[in-house]
């Protein structure tokens, strides 16, 4: 369904997954969007005023109203365009209650881990957030059993609000995979996990906007020069 | 209506996560079975319930486990349709949403640093006026303006979350000998507190000021006499961690 020109902006920055969980539920709902790509580096007057608390992106306007918080604009994004495309919570309160119990784990306990490889200093503290990661990709991997009842992903037969949470990551995830010289999402550890990830990437919605490995590794290097 | 014993609730006293779920069940005229949890020592139900956190609340519906308490009430909310809590319109209910990721994500925090720092205090209170003017800010001349409640002419998520553990305000303002909600700088907050305070359901939920005000002390002593008199910030310890958790941002939940 598209949008009157000007109705939906999306304020962002190609390299964040958090941008991204707003443009992957945009597009699974045929949304029309202007991408307001921020300045690397400056913050524009419109991110300021949308999102004044946080100063940060993504800031969602719809009829130049802000929505800010990833997860709050997928889960606005699916109540707003209710009618088009695939629901991206499920209906059943419980198993919504499942979804954002683990966007909620994933934030709260996978993404410090997973960063943390990226930060440690040291041989042990890598090793320790390596640890860590994996630990939690396994209780992801017994979720996406219990969830996905067979099919290809959290939200069975299409992308739902944990394939959002968690696919957002993979951008990074794959980085850091090449800059650790480690799998994360490895095919012994998590092989439901590690299947569902190159279809996550793979899928219509995710492939024009999921940024690309070689740009994320440049951006990286870049942000440690820094 | 589901009988009582389908529904139930492993929380904590002086928690004040646990009392945002039994205050959003006493809006929805629910009854429900609870269970009174030793937070440093878990039953088996706690930890059978919720493994990865191993934190109250947890709510069980015919046995099946919700957690975290922002979750538990929205599934309660979406269960039982009846005196609804969020709003209906998908705006309103991202900017419910946004304001208590902020409760959570920010001011939660800063009142437990208030509580818990020693030389820090001062930075912490600091904390806690800024978080507290974005909200006055808010309910003055934003999205919530002109309202009884953030909920409107009645409680609604947001004033069940932010006020379950606004409370703990006051309780430091005396504890610690600091002024955190001063009526002259902060006025439509502080009415909005008094307001929701003086709600039934609400003084039927949250414990009598005196009994937060000596567990308080309780701890605040146990703290000092950790550090010895000396003010720094208390090292962490299973049990004071546990109990300011419990007391302050919530054992997670």
């Amino acid at each position: 369904m598209a949008a009157a020109a000007g109705e939906v902006r999306l304020i962002g920055g190609w390299p964040s997954p958090f941008v991204l969980r707003a443009r992957v539920a945009l597009n699974l709902k045929g949304v029309e969007y202007e991408f307001l790509q921020e300045k690397f580096g400056e913050k524009s007057e419109l991110l300021l005023r949308s999102n004044p608390v946080y100063k940060k992106v993504p800031v969602l306007l719809h009829h130049d109203k802000p929505v800010c918080e990833s997860m709050i604009i997928v889960e606005y994004v699916d109540a707003a365009w209710a009618k088009s495309g695939q629901a991206i919570l499920p209906a059943d309160p419980y198993e919504r209650a499942l979804h954002r119990f683990w966007a909620v784990y994933i934030d709260d306990k996978w993404f410090p881990s997973m960063f943390g490889i990226a930060k440690a200093q040291t041989e042990e503290a890598k090793a320790e957030s390596v640890e860590q990661a994996w630990a939690a990709l396994k209780l992801l991997e017994e979720a996406f059993e219990k969830l996905s009842k067979g099919k290809a992903f959290f939200g069975g037969g299409t992308i739902g609000y944990v394939d959002i949470a968690l696919g957002a990551y993979l951008g990074w995830a794959k980085v850091i995979e090449q800059m650790a010289g480690l799998k994360l999402f490895d095919e012994e550890k998590t092989p439901l996990l590690a299947v569902w990830a190159e279809r996550f990437c793979a899928h219509e919605a995710v492939k024009e906007v999921m940024p690309e490995t070689e740009k994320l590794m440049e951006f990286a290097k870049m942000l440690r020069g820094k | 209506m589901d009988p009582p014993s389908s529904l139930k609730l492993l929380g904590s006293w002086a928690d004040s996560h646990t009392h945002r779920v039994q205050l959003a069940l006493k809006l929805k005229g629910l009854e429900f079975e609870y269970q009174e949890e030793d937070v440093i020592n878990p039953s088996p139900a706690l930890l059978l319930h919720n493994p990865i956190y191993k934190k109250v609340p947890v709510f069980l519906h015919s046995d099946r486990p919700v957690v975290e308490s922002v979750v538990i009430l929205q599934y309660i909310d979406e269960t039982w349709a009846d005196n609804p809590i969020m709003p209906s319109d998908p705006f309103e209910r991202a900017d419910a949403r946004f304001w208590c990721h902020f409760a959570e994500d920010k001011l939660a925090p800063a009142v437990g640093a208030v509580f818990s720092s020693g030389e820090g205090q001062k930075a912490a209170v600091d904390q806690v006026h800024d978080n507290l003017k974005l909200l006055e800010r808010e309910l003055r001349d934003g999205a919530f303006k002109g309202q009884r409640f953030f909920g409107g002419d009645k409680i609604g998520l947001l004033d069940i979350v932010l006020g379950c553990g606004s409370y703990w305000l006051a309780v430091f303002e005396e504890v610690m000998e600091v002024k955190l909600v001063d009526p002259g700088t902060f006025p439509v907050f502080h009415a909005w507190l008094k307001d929701f305070e003086e709600q039934n359901e609400v003084k039927e939920t949250i414990p009598a000021i005196d009994k937060l005000l000596e567990y308080a002390r309780g701890i605040r002593q146990m703290m000092l006499r950790l550090s010895n008199g000396t003010s720094t910030t208390v090292p962490a310890t299973a049990g004071t961690t546990g109990a300011i958790n419990v007391a302050v941002d919530g054992s997670s939940g």
